[in-house]
């Protein structure tokens, strides 16, 4: 990318970067390059992806060789501009090199492939004519002003991509039916909501790529035939709504928005809803009710939304990832997507690496690829070298995949035989320190919380294998409690409306499945080897560790640590609580639970 | 959320004040399905929805008092009650579970002597959980007012916190 003779410097300016300190060290850079020292110019971007070396600044030279720097702050700001300057690159700093991609953590990009991703943290996603020199707004205008609908669909239906929001649904086909379904009024709605409470890949592409998702929605309405779009976005995103919001103003500006669009005697026009804290509104049929201004709880298909969504009308719905993709479907054609990935999973899916893996962040891989793949090669790992236990997918409505299932490949048929899902993206690693039970508790409460109710198996079920699950935590479960919970789970997948209660159960049965003898040591043993269930747990002072500063005694509400100054502290088992405050305050890592 | 530098507190309407209430009427006269934005804007007016105001939103908008009640309570968003001068957000999604989010419940609490949900007596914090902000990557996460404070550990949160407590960020002792 050309940077006009001078140094560019783009900093990493997502909702991550700023809770990492981003706007420190933008204050900190504008205020060192207005001194004019410098022949450089600032720029922000949205997610690069490397979240885990957050703030980051990426330096691209007039020769259009480019240095990523991470773990920014505003004391190193000078430093920085000093070494660009001098065309010397810091070599402790660095995270990615163009001219020497094996250098830092270059091979996190290396082993991706970025589609959806494709502009994410390289423009400036407040800027509709930096969308547009990357060839934005082409493959809209090209679909509107060269193409028919059914061409559209055709082409899209070619690539095989399928939705991303969950279900896996052929986008192709989802449009065909509202394509094909009656009425004069039609609509489409971006779903926004991302649920998945660890996942981030939508949040990622609407604050650093907007335009693609507008576009997206472009070519989406005017195939199926509605003018009227809406893009439901969760209130916790307000970075993502506020350059929905600059982003759209822009597209009117340009007439990419509004009436007659590109020309053409097409109006296509987007509103923003802002959702307002319900999993289940990510759920098709609530998202509607949701926008009409009601509870949000789903409602039994068919009619599908196709035929009576929104309003009562036909209505489109699609998730953030599968809108963002369209564009370059349409710019490079259905078969060059579809000649990525495997048989019946086609293109590439954004994940959402967290959680107990060295590298988090946002990645996005061809489908084929294999569990390991994206974790090791791509994730780095597990954290200090600690060993892999499980991933998390899907979130509420995933499971936990252990070791010897990392070989399954990324692809919705392979991994649904697992027990797990696709899922939105969210991808949890869990190392020995994390507790299989406490996790499908976890999820439960969660589920539990998120019921809108309706149904009797979802509404009680959940609750009363939460129950079950907690009762186990504390170390009262029973051996039959296993089997309990197996025909619960059986009951509130077969009676539940939406696939809310319908897959609430996954993590329990994938916990069950492949780590039973997790359950068993809560239930049999009374122990949590993960030393995370309070009530199985002792806590003890490592003595030739400890140098008796006291901070754990001080910090413990029940005063069950004593000791002499400058000598080793001891914890009362009796006393102590559990509570673990004592844990994190020790500044020797003395203290330990078992 | 630019408007971080700016110092000036964040002053809600009294409930008996109904003109903010009345502009934001205006705003959304005629429009179909407004409930939920209505609801919104009200409460970013006021704090929190008070029985009066919702009163007078049912009135003002045509809607049935209980289709007001039913919408304001089965989102999380919507609070009946005032919140103190600062917001505490704990994020309680799976990252931050996984890096141990309740402990950092557990410490706040115990500094403060409140529960989720819950205000203190003196109207200063406001302890709420929240479901992911989307910076899992830097969990477990807090959320005070509009500052996010990421990889927190129980042994940093009343340091954090009693920079809050004097008010406008200046320090108590
Ligand atoms: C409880 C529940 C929550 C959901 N949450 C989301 C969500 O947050 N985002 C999303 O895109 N789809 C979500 N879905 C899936 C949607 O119902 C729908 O399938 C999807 O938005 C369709 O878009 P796609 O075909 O592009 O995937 C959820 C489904 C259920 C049952
Ligand atoms: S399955 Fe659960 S969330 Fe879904 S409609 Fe029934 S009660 Fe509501
Ligand atoms: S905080 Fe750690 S080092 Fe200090 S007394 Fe307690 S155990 Fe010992
Ligand atoms: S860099 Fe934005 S998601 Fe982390
Ligand atoms: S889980 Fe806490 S920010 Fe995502």
């Amino acid at each position: 990318m050309s940077t006009g003779g001078k140094n560019k410097l783009v900093l990493g300016y997502g909702t991550c970067g700023i809770a990492a300190g981003a706007t420190a060290v933008k204050d900190a850079l504008e205020n060192e390059l207005a001194t004019g020292k410098y022949d450089a110019y600032l720029d922000i971007a949205g997610c690069m992806g490397f979240c885990f070396r957050e703030p980051i600044v990426e330096v691209t030279d007039p020769d259009g060789r480019s240095v990523i720097y991470g773990d920014l702050s505003p004391k190193r700001v000078s430093r920085l501009l000093e070494a660009v300057a001098g065309g010397e690159v810091i070599e402790d700093w660095v995270v990615r090199r163009s001219d020497e991609p094996g250098a830092g953590e270059g091979d996190f990009l290396a082993n991706q492939h970025r589609i959806v991703l494709r502009n994410c943290g390289n423009i400036n996603p407040e800027s509709i004519e930096e969308y547009i020199s990357t060839g934005g707004y082409e493959a809209a205008r090209k679909a509107l002003t060269s193409m028919t609908p059914e061409e559209l669909i055709d082409e899209v239906g070619k690539s095989g991509i399928r939705g991303r929001g969950g279900a896996g649904f052929p986008t192709g086909t989802k449009w065909g039916f509202a394509r094909k379904a009656k009425g004069e009024q039609k609509y489409l709605v971006c779903n926004a909501d991302e649920g998945d409470p660890g996942a981030f890949m939508d949040r990622s592409v609407l604050e650093g790529d907007p335009h693609a998702v507008i576009e997206g929605m472009i070519v989406a309405g005017y195939a199926i035939g509605a003018t009227q779009a809406y893009i439901y976005c969760r209130a916790e995103y307000p970075l993502a709504l506020k350059r929905l919001d600059i982003a759209i103003a822009a597209c009117h500006e340009w007439g990419y928005l509004g009436q007659g669009i590109f020309g053409t005697d097409w109006d296509f026009d987007i509103k923003i809803k802002k959702g307002a804290g319900a999993f289940v509104c990510g759920e098709e049929t609530a998202l509607i009710a949701s926008i009409e201004g009601k509870r949000g709880m789903p409602r039994p298909r068919p009619p599908f939304p196709a035929n009576e969504g929104l309003w009562g009308k036909p209505t489109n719905i699609n998730n953030v990832e599968t809108l963002a993709a369209i564009p370059w479907i349409i710019a490079n054609g259905g078969d060059r997507y579809a000649s990525v990935g495997t048989e019946k999973s086609k293109g590439t899916k954004v994940f959402c690496l967290a959680g107990k893996v060295r590298r988090s962040g946002l990645a996005e891989v061809p489908m084929g690829y294999t569990l390991r793949q994206v974790i090791f090669d791509v994730g780095g790992g597990v954290r200090e070298g600690k060993e892999f236990k499980a991933v998390q997918m899907g979130g509420p409505s995933g499971g936990c995949l252990p070791a010897s299932l990392l070989d399954t490949l990324v692809d919705y048929d392979a991994i649904t035989a697992t027990g797990a899902i696709m899922g939105s993206g969210g991808m949890i690693v869990a190392d020995s320190s994390t507790c299989m039970v406490d996790l499908a508790r976890y999820f439960l409460s969660f589920t539990q919380e998120e019921s809108c109710g309706k149904c009797v198996p979802c509404r009680i079920g959940t609750k009363r294998m939460l129950e079950i699950l907690a009762r186990i935590c504390s170390g009262e479960g029973e051996p039959e409690d296993l089997e309990r919970l197996d025909i619960l789970a059986g009951d509130i997948k077969a009676g539940s409306l939406c696939a809310l209660g319908g897959t609430a159960p996954n993590p329990v049965l994938t916990t069950l499945k492949y780590f039973r003898n997790e359950y068993e040591d809560h239930i049999l043993r009374k122990k949590c080897t993960a030393g995370v269930c309070p009530a199985l747990i002792t806590l003890h002072i490592q003595e030739d560790i400890c140098t008796g500063c006291g901070a754990c005694a001080k910090i413990c509400p029940v005063e069950a640590i004593s000791g002499e100054k400058k000598e080793p502290h001891a914890i009362d088992a009796d006393t102590c609580i559990r509570c673990k405050l004592c844990l994190s305050r020790c500044p020797e890592e003395a203290i330990y639970a078992e | 959320m630019d408007d971080k530098g700016c110092e000036c507190k964040q002053r809600f309407a009294d409930p008996d004040n109904q003109e903010p209430l009345l502009g934001i009427l205006e705003r959304y006269a005629g429009e179909k399905g407004a409930l939920i934005p209505l609801l919104q804007d009200t409460q970013e007016a006021y704090g929190y929805l008070d029985e009066k105001i919702m009163r007078a939103l049912a009135k003002g908008a045509g809607y049935q008092l209980s289709q007001v009640y039913g919408v304001a309570t089965f989102y999380t968003q919507f609070r009946l009650e005032p919140i103190g001068e600062h917001l505490i957000r704990v994020c309680h999604g799976t990252a931050c579970h996984v890096a141990g989010a309740e402990l950092i419940s557990e410490e706040i609490s115990n500094f403060l002597g409140v529960k989720d949900g819950q205000t203190t007596p003196d109207m200063k914090f406001t302890l709420e959980s929240v479901m992911c902000v989307g910076a899992c990557s830097l969990s477990p996460i807090m959320i005070v007012d509009e500052d996010t404070h990421g990889k927190l550990k129980p042994a940093n949160v009343r340091k954090v916190l009693k920079k809050y407590r004097g008010g406008n960020g200046e320090k108590e002792e």
